[in-house]
Order: structure tokens, then sequence, then C-alpha cells
């Protein structure tokens, strides 16, 4: 019988295996129900780290300059993620502006946060204050993340008014666009091999 | 489970064999989402005033406008997001749940595929809302040009959150419940 340490249960199944040492690009799966069990984790808990304050520069600068321009006749126009939860906002809807300000503003800056707290422990070989706490959250936050959704939200809208008017992507969509990839790598599965780390 | 801890001794979540009522809460967040897709669908999600004159949409006229444009492309992703992808979720979960609760032993592991692409789909339905509310915040020129989000997005958003707590109460473990055929553990030792 192996060690408990060295043992992994299949989430979607309950089949229990010995944890296998990875190396780079691979990842185990269940031979029952065909899920994954492991993936490698190729980042160091500095380069997450690193990755993390990236990505929290590139939070502000999606949320505080615009996601795109518009202008008709003179008129000119701009709007940040901010003012589309806004817009949501008015009205008997104002439910939905809650939802959405959770899934694209919300949402990602608490990940980014916990990440923070987390890893600048992790970094001197210390469980943060709350780190069982911060650790369920990273995993609750994950599916109400929605960046990715909005990158190709704003790429739709985009299309949509580009037939009535000029439209232009502003600094805000970019910095989306790079924040949503970098979000899918580091809020990732994967952190919680910091609970065999630490 | 009595006389076990009830915590988690490594991260304090509470423990239990499978998630919690999860027949019954994944059904009754389905048919919540299901009785929400008519108004989703039958209600306008905006209003667009252009030079005095307004239009409200639905989320399938909006697919149609740009399909008669000839951007088809954004059609297919419009359509796929809002209408297939709740669609497939409901024909999913409802296969999902109806086959664990009679016990079958029927493609197990396709049927756990099933569950892992349903989750991965999910939260993709909230393309629509996001649109909505970039447009709306966009264009603000009163008379000359105005767009507003109608009560049909907040049935919609509804229906993109009920789907994923449908998804997310059922545990897809109580596929695998009842003991191996011996032909099926069988396959799995001779792998």
């Amino acid at each position: 019988m192996a060690n408990v340490e060295d043992l992994i249960i299949c989430e979607h199944c309950n089949c229990v295996y010995e944890k296998a040492v990875l190396s780079k690009h691979q990842k185990t799966s269940c031979v029952r129900c065909g899920g994954v069990l492991q993936r490698y984790n190729g980042l160091t808990v500095e380069q997450r780290l690193a990755l993390t304050f990236t990505a929290a520069m590139l939070w502000l600068f999606a949320n505080f300059y615009p996601v795109m321009s518009i202008s008709l006749k003179g008129l000119k126009n701009s709007a940040t993620l901010w003012d589309s939860v806004l817009a949501l906002s008015d009205g008997p809807i104002t439910f939905i502006a809650m939802v959405a300000a959770i899934s694209i503003i919300i949402a990602p800056a608490f990940q980014l946060v916990l990440l923070i707290w987390v890893l600048g422990y992790a970094l001197s070989s210390r469980r943060s204050p709350g780190f069982k706490l911060c650790m369920r959250w990273l995993e609750t936050l994950r599916p109400w993340s929605m960046l990715e959704v909005c990158l190709l939200g704003a790429m739709v809208a985009v299309f949509k008014l580009a037939g009535m008017l000029d439209v232009v992507p502003g600094i805000g969509l970019f910095a989306l666009a790079a924040l949503s990839l970098m979000l899918i790598r580091i809020a990732g599965r994967d952190v919680r091999d910091l609970w065999d780390v630490l | 489970m009595s006389g076990e801890p009830h915590q988690c001794p490594r991260c304090d979540a509470p423990l239990h064999r499978y998630k919690p009522n999860s027949l019954a809460r994944s059904w009754a967040f389905m048919l919540a989402a299901l009785a929400f897709y008519v108004p989703a669908n039958l209600l306008p999600v905006m209003n667009t005033t252009m030079l005095g004159s307004g239009a409200d949409s639905t989320i399938m006229s909006g697919v149609l406008e740009f399909w008669e444009h000839g951007a088809w492309d954004i059609a297919l992703i419009i359509f796929i997001a809002s209408i297939a992808v709740p669609g497939v979720k409901f024909v999913a979960l409802s296969l999902l749940l109806i086959t664990v609760q009679r016990g079958s032993s029927w493609a197990r592991k396709e049927r756990s595929k099933l569950y892992r692409f349903v989750e991965l789909i999910g939260y993709w339905s909230m393309l629509d809302v996001l649109v909505v509310a970039l447009v709306a915040a966009l264009v603000k020129f009163q008379a000359l040009g105005d767009i507003e989000p109608r009560p049909g997005i907040l049935f919609f958003g509804m229906v993109v959150v009920f789907t994923m707590l449908s998804a997310m109460s059922f545990d897809p473990r109580l596929i695998w419940e009842n003991p191996q055929t011996e032909e099926a553990m069988d396959e799995i030792i001779s792998r």
C-alpha cells in the first residue's frame, strides 16, 4: 500500500491512483472516466507571483482605460468595463448588472488579490494567514470569472457597431485580451500544488 | 459517516460522500433555467434608436441581422453561444440526471465526458449579456442614436447562471455509483 501522500483520487469518478511525476507537456488521465488527474505545472512560485503582478497591472489598465470608443457625426463616446456594468443597472434589470460586475470585474480582481496574498507568503515557504479559506475561494471563483467571454463579447460588439458608426478599440481591450489569457494560466487548477509544497 | 470528521482536516471544507442533494438541486436549477429560457428568447434584449426611429431586437433577430448582412461568422458565434449552448445544456443535463436516477451503467465514460463538456461550455452563453452591456454603454447620443438594454437580457442572464448552478450541483461521481460489472473491470485491468 502506497503512502497516502502519494495517492490521488479522480475527482470525476473516485478512482484511486498513485501520483506520477510529470515532465513538460505531460498530463495523466483517469483510465476509467477519461478525466484529467494531474497536469504538468511549469511555474515556480516566483514565476507565478511575477505573472500575477503583471496580471494585476493589466487589470488596472483593463478597468481604467476605455475598452473602445465610437464616433458618430462628430460626437464621440467611450466605455470602460464599469460603464458597461452601469449600462445594465438601469430599471428593473439591475440584478444582471451585478452578475456582469462579478464576472468581468470583481471575480478576476479577487482571484488576483488572493493569488498575491497566498503566493507572497509561499515565497518564504510559509502558509499565509487564512490559507485554507483563500485556497478554497480560488477554487470557487474560477467558474465565475469570465474575462475570456468578455473579450469575445467586445469583438462581437465591434462588428455589431461597425456598420452604424466608427469604432476604435482602446487600450482597455488590449489589456483585457492579455489579462484573460494570463488568468487562465495563473489561476488554473495547478494552484492546488501549494497544498503539497507548503 | 457518523463518527468521522465532517470537515476536511487539511482545508476545512465540509466533507460529504457526494455533493449534498445533488440530483434534486440539479433538477431544480435546471427547471428554473428552462422557465427563464422562454422569456429570454421571446422578450427583446435591447432597443436601438437611430435618428428618432427605434426598434427592439431579440436574441434571434440579432443573429438574423448579422446573417442577412453577410456576417455569417459572427451570426454563427452568437447563435452557438446564445441559443445552441443553453439548448445543448438542457438536453445533456436531463440525460445525465435521468440515467443516474435509473442507475444506468450505459456509456459511463461517455457520460462523464459529456458532463465535463457541459461544464466547459457553460459560461460562454454570457456572451450576449456582455455584448449588450458594452454596446449600451457606448451608444449614448440621445436623439441621434441610443441603445438601451431590455428585460430579455435579465432573463437570459438568469438562464446562464441557473444552468451553471445546475451543472455545479450535479455530482459526476454518481455516474459510477453502481458496482462495476465483471467485463468492465476486466477491461480496465487489461489496459
